[in-house]
């Protein structure tokens, strides 16, 4: 494609980054083999190409030697190629007629011999100096940014970035999946380190959300698919049918009295099983929406059709609606912040320690439902047979740090541990048994809470118990659940016999969460875990740009950590909302008409639907806007007229041939 | 079905009411065993902590033999002792993971004119009964249900760990599955894989007879009226002390310690010396029908 007639004048720059690159390779040599190449009019190494200085050096180059192309050799594309680009540009030339060759992560950081890596890096800038001469002149492209922004999800992280954008003044759609927001903040009675209650801090943003002009929450729903690019996203909803016309539902409960079951007969979801619930039923007294559902699977009239409905009768709103649909919503949104969360570990999975097998073996996400004032108890911790504990265990790291299930720390279990601890130790005056691997407690006040719990005569006994069992050595331990674990710090097996023994389960990415990472687009961590663009530097955002991450679908984390982790994605939204237009990258695909012989290969081939076909030329045709760059439709056409701008055959064959005419 | 035997030392010797058992019992389920030619020790599990080379060579010659014998596909290779089954298990995992030593045992072979590449599958008798034969399968073929029998699977702890190849490391349920479809009740006893003391009964006696009252008296607690067992040395330990660890304990203990084998062939209503059951001490008929 190149239409040079006269020869390119080339600039080559080799980069030390400090000793990143030239305690491995031999930049002098590199520089020194550059100069030979064809077209080279200049080449040069310095400490840092990135630095001010360094940029300045490809400037000056170009102004007084007559420069027409740049290659610098340094790290990956993704860390500075933008910065090289804007130094072309700001030099006089198409910042495009820039290559980056990665001598970095591609070669110094992964090749043990200097020798090899020296060989590997004059290859790769033979490679580049071929390449870029061929290298044509491009223009971005700007599509406008829809303001409007999406968030999926609504517990604490979802609730707080639905807030900061709507306090911003944009419009908020907030799709939970749940029948109330809250998700799992709203199961807390009291929150780690300050023993604040939950509730309190909580439903006053919940109710905010509810009442919030800007924001429209859809409850009971999920994402059905998602299309369209940064700016310009295009979300289906499902609406689920939950048989109740939310515009209607007052939340007055009169439906549920009247319901034909006088009592709950249902595991009741909210309380983690622990109590019974009504076909009809709200989670929890400050569900928001404030609205009822109906349970199908319970309720008599879907089971049999032969209910009388009291229901029905009862709701004087006539909010009730046996025929409701599901219904698909379609908006158009210019980001999304997800903020999915996690789900508690299976604790059935370590069977050693009998969950499910002996029933006062709790998970701690159980437990929180009995501590809660609002929970099947009424706050009350009690064993199953109602009787009181005398003696408790408290097991961490259940599905955490462990090589048979996670290896990493789930790093909310020893904070929460010690604040059940807390409130199981002041509620039933029990003997509580930590068994811990190491406490970790960093964070505002944290290490002082786990000092204060010291002090409350709580037990601690450093070492990964072994098993819990019934069965019993001693009279004391007849009747009781032992705990049996190594004291790591005295160096002896203990048996602990308790009445109730509280399983500290880890976070797990959600079961579905990689369906959802394929629906929109984004990466997970071997462990499931959405994948940030950046550990450090981008912490928020993923690599598919325009959608932010809020909250434990990224890692697990604490309250604090996540509504930080909303602010800042809510934060990145607007900011990409507020600059009202994003930059299209040029590496979009072309058809080169005279040669398409419309067979529409690749009109199918295209993730992005970007591709359609003109019937009239008997040509595909090429929509720059959703095009992505991938590249599929160059690989698929059979006569090769699908190209790519950046990527064209001759470009790609010459950076080849670059590499081969040195080896 | 067809497996390679590997029987090791002790179904040839304290051991031999299990092998008398299994072979009547594999051929009653039409499972065709073949004892591997030439077999040698497997060098057990003390060898190993003295001379890995050595121990690793003794145990993999086993494994060359296996191979060399099997014409088609890996070598299904049954090893009914739990410690043949672990080294032999181990020696497997060993030789992959340390490619230095595996180099050397490998050279130990070749002076032998034998060649290990690793297609050989260690089996387990409970593994193929329940994965290969299948429950109903077992099932069909019982003739004198086991009623009345309240068995204590024990599994000991060389089957299912370090590798839990075919069942839970710490609740396992195939020998559970296998004696319940003989017609037996199996009691909810959760040391089913806590140590039996292995050779310590007869190193520090005081504490391997305390390991072995910790599992009899718990199980008798329970209300098991016979343990089963899938290995010799636990076989032993459980069995052979009994008088000794009542009298130490203030506690009659006298309790059955038979193979899950033994329990299988009268269900299939295999004859009572074919099954070897006039080995063990403590008799289960008396149990039984007590």
């Amino acid at each position: 494609m190149s239409t040079q007639s006269e020869a390119p004048r080339i600039g080559v720059y080799i980069c030390h980054c400090g000793i990143n690159i030239a305690g491995k390779v031999d930049v002098a040599g590199v520089a020194e083999f550059a100069k030979a190449l064809p077209n080279v009019v200049v080449s040069r190494e310095y400490k840092f190409m990135c630095s001010d200085p360094g940029q300045e050096l490809i400037q000056q180059d170009i102004r007084e030697l007559g420069l027409t192309r740049i290659v610098v050799a340094s790290c990956s594309p993704l860390m500075h190629e933008a910065t090289f680009r804007r130094a072309t540009a700001a030099g006089g030339l198409n910042p495009f007629f820039f290559q980056m060759a990665n001598i970095r992560e591609q070669v110094s950081w992964v090749l043990l011999n200097d020798a090899a890596a020296t060989e590997k890096a004059k290859a790769l800038v033979a490679a580049a100096v071929r390449r870029v001469a061929l290298n044509e002149s491009l223009e971005k492209s700007f599509v406008p940014v829809n303001p409007d922004v999406m968030v999926v999800g609504g517990g604490i992280a979802g609730i707080h970035a639905a807030l900061t954008l709507a306090n911003a003044g944009k419009k908020v759609f907030l799709v939970e999946r749940e029948p109330t927001i809250g998700g799992h903040m709203a199961l807390f009675d009291k929150t780690f380190p300050t023993l604040d209650c939950a509730a309190c801090i909580l439903t006053p943003k919940m109710s905010l959300v509810r009442s919030h002009e800007n924001i429209t929450m859809w409850t009971y729903s999920e994402v059905a698919s998602v299309d369209g690019y940064v700016g310009n996203f295009t979300v289906k909803v499902k609406r689920k049918p939950r048989y109740v016309k939310e515009e209607l539902c007052v939340g007055c409960n009169q439906c549920v009295e009247a319901c034909v079951f006088k009592e709950g007969k249902f595991s009741d979801e909210f309380n983690q099983g622990l109590s019974k619930r009504k076909p009809v039923y709200m989670s929890f007294p400050q569900a928001t929406p404030s609205v009822v559902q109906i349970d199908p699977t319970a309720c008599l009239h879907f089971r049999t059709g032969k209910c009388k409905q009291a229901c029905k009768a009862a709701c004087e709103r006539g909010a009730i609606d046996f025929d409701q649909q599901e219904e698909i919503k379609e908006v158009k949104v210019g980001a999304i912040v997800l903020a999915t969360g996690f789900k508690p570990f299976d604790a059935g999975r370590v069977a050693q320690y009998g969950y499910g097998k002996f029933e006062n073996v709790y998970t701690s996400v159980e437990v929180e439902r009995l501590v809660n004032a609002s929970g099947p108890t009424g706050g009350e911790i009690h064993l199953r047979d109602g009787s009181a504990p005398k003696a408790v265990g408290i097991i961490h790291c259940v599905g955490s740090r462990d090589d048979k299930t996670n290896k990493y720390c789930s790093r909310v279990c020893c904070m929460y541990s010690l604040k059940l601890a807390h409130l199981v130790k002041e509620r039933t005056g029990a003997e509580v048994y930590n068994f811990y691997i190491d406490m970790r407690t960093p964070g505002k006040g944290y290490e002082e809470f786990y000092d204060k719990l010291l002090k409350e005569d709580v037990h601690f006994i450093r070492g990964r118990a072994a098993e819990v069992t019934d069965w019993p050595m001693t009279k004391s331990e007849e009747g009781k659940l032992t705990i049996r674990a190594e004291d790591t710090l005295i160096g002896v097996v203990r048996r602990i016999p308790v009445d109730m023994v509280i399983l500290s389960v880890g976070l797990e990415p959600r079961a579905d969460a990689d369906d959802v990472r394929r629906l929109f687009n984004i990466s997970c961590s071997h462990e499931g875990w959405f994948l940030e663009r950046h550990p450090k530097l981008a912490p928020v955002n993923t690599f598919t740009d325009g959608i932010f991450l809020a909250g434990a679908c990224q890692g697990p984390k604490d309250i604090p950590d996540t509504v930080a982790q909303a602010g800042a994605a809510a934060a990145e939204a607007l900011a990409l909302i507020d600059r009202g237009h994003v930059e299209l990258e040029p590496n979009t695909a072309f058809i080169e008409e005279e040669k398409c012989s419309g067979c529409k290969t690749c009109v199918n081939m295209c993730p992005y639907s970007a591709i359609s076909f003109d019937a009239e030329k008997f040509t595909a045709v090429v929509n720059e806007a959703l095009c992505k760059g991938c590249g599929t439709c160059v690989a698929a056409c059979p006569s090769g007229s699908a190209q790519q701008h950046l990527f064209t055959d001759e470009q790609i064959f010459d950076e080849i041939e670059g590499v081969l005419s040195y080896v | 079905m067809h497996y390679l035997y590997y029987p090791g030392c002790s179904l040839k010797s304290t051991g031999r009411a299990y092998e008398e058992s299994l072979l009547a019992v594999v051929s009653a389920l039409g499972i065709n065993l073949k004892e591997l030619e030439d077999w040698n020790c497997c060098g057990a599990t003390s060898y190993m902590s003295i001379d890995e080379k050595k121990a690793f060579a003794l145990a993999a010659r086993n494994l060359a033999l296996a191979e060399e014998s099997s014409t088609d596909g890996p070598a299904q290779l049954m090893a009914p002792c739990a410690a043949c089954y672990l080294v032999l298990n181990k020696a497997q995992h060993v030789l992959d993971d340390t490619p230095e030593l595996k180099a050397q045992v490998l050279d130990a072979l070749r002076a032998a004119q034998l060649d290990y590449t690793g297609r050989v599958q260690v089996r387990h008798p409970l593994d193929i009964f329940v994965n290969d034969l299948g429950l109903e399968a077992v099932k069909a073929a019982v003739k004198k249900p086991l009623q009345g029998m309240k068995v204590a699977c024990y599994y000991g702890c060389q089957i299912v760990r370090p590798y839990a190849t075919f069942d839970d490391q710490y609740t396992p349920m195939t020998m559970d599955r296998i004696l319940q479809a003989m017609g037996a009740e199996v009691i909810d006893w959760p040391l089913k894989t806590r140590c039996c003391g292995g050779s310590l009964t007869g190193t520090i006696e005081e504490v391997g007879l305390r390991l072995n009252y910790i599992l009899l008296h718990e199980a008798k607690r329970r209300g098991a009226n016979v343990i089963a067992t899938a290995c010799p040395l636990c076989q032993f330990n459980l069995e052979c002390y009994q008088d000794k660890i009542s009298e130490q304990n203030n506690e009659r203990i006298e309790l059955p310690v038979a193979y899950f084998t033994q329990l299988m062939g009268l269900a299939l209503g295999i004859s009572e010396t074919k099954l070897g059951m006039q080995r063990l001490f403590v008799p289960v008929k008396t149990a039984v029908n007590a």
